[in-house]
């Protein structure tokens, strides 16, 4: 696993106060885990803290699920 | 009930006659406060008066990035955090539609529903992450009821009502409660410089039968600030003597 995936792995069980398990790559934020539109604005703000990136409104709305976010991550970074 | 110990506040307006009693007020329970107003002379002597380890900010609110950054430098002089902004400052250019110029209206919108707008959004972000916030906004009675000769302060006011009504059901599942406080009339400079005349024909529209005081206003402002208001978002309080009721 990527270094990416698991810093991103560890703010989504924070934000969303889900089990580690449960953070799979696969899993939608809002099918899975139960996040809500503001979760995501959250995540997407935590994201942008924690690598450095900017995240734009039409990139962000792009990301449902874990994989989206850790590509999107690496592919800016 | 209503103690702000430990508890940061933005004022802005705060050196102004309402401003002032807000600032007074939230001071009085406890909280300690950025205070910020375009005059840095009246804005220092206000928080001499006042006493306490208050900050003073000068901002001037129709400059965007002013604004932009005057959350920031709230929080840093805080401490590291913001549990209430209270968007107080406002203008007036009163005018009949058919005289108003087109900057009489911007700058009314500007100052009035945008810097609010703008200190909201940046406020929202630190109070997301602390599962608390209080966003109270001065609104007006005229904002509400409407007032011949101030559309343009009408419009800015019933904006920041419509805009607090959508904000308090976007941040209310993170403890942050969104509000307004509507003064009606209230003592100040400007009634003050009013003749007997004047004065008697405002007072037959109000049934407590006199002008409003700063303290009255301070007063509601605690009371949504607090944490025992944690259930009312979306709100208007209205502090008129009874002139409307809405």
């Amino acid at each position: 696993m990527s270094e990416t995936a698991d810093r991103v792995k560890k703010i989504v069980v924070e934000h969303l106060g889900v089990e580690a398990e449960k953070v799979t790559e696969d899993a939608s934020f809002i099918d899975d885990l139960g996040a809500d539109s503001l979760d995501i604005v959250e995540l997407v703000m935590a994201f942008e803290e924690e690598f450095g990136v900017e995240i734009p409104d039409d990139a962000a709305e792009k990301i449902a699920t874990v994989k989206d976010a850790i590509d999107y991550i690496d592919s800016k970074q | 009930m209503f103690d702000l110990s430990g508890m940061t506040a933005l004022v802005t307006g705060a050196s102004g006659g309402i401003g002032s009693a807000i600032a007074r007020a939230l001071a009085a329970q406890g909280a300690t406060l950025a205070l910020s107003g375009s005059n840095e002379e009246k804005l220092k002597a206000f928080a001499a008066e006042l006493g306490g380890d208050h900050k003073i900010l000068v901002c001037n609110l129709s400059d965007p990035a002013a604004v932009d950054a005057l959350v920031g430098q709230a929080v840093e002089a805080l401490g590291g955090k913001i549990d209430i902004l209270v968007n107080n400052a406002g203008i007036t250019r009163d005018n009949l539609i058919l005289r108003m110029k087109d900057e009489e209206w911007s700058d009314v919108i500007s100052v009035n529903l945008e810097a609010a707008f703008r200190l909201a959004r940046a406020a929202a972000k630190p109070m997301m992450k602390a599962r608390f916030g209080r966003i109270i906004s001065i609104t007006s009675v005229v904002g509400v009821t409407g007032n011949p000769g101030q559309a343009n302060y009408a419009a800015s006011k019933a904006g920041i009502i419509g805009m607090s009504k959508s904000l308090g059901q976007e941040l209310a599942s993170r403890g942050i409660t969104v509000n307004c406080v509507a003064p009606g009339f209230i003592r100040s400079a400007m009634t003050d410089a009013l003749n007997d005349a004047q004065k008697s024909a405002i007072l037959t529209r109000i049934p407590a039968g006199d002008l409003g005081a700063g303290e009255d206003i301070g007063a509601a402002v605690v009371y949504l600030a607090s944490r025992e208001a944690g259930y009312v978002t979306g709100q208007t309080l209205h502090v008129n003597g009874g002139m409307a009721m809405i």
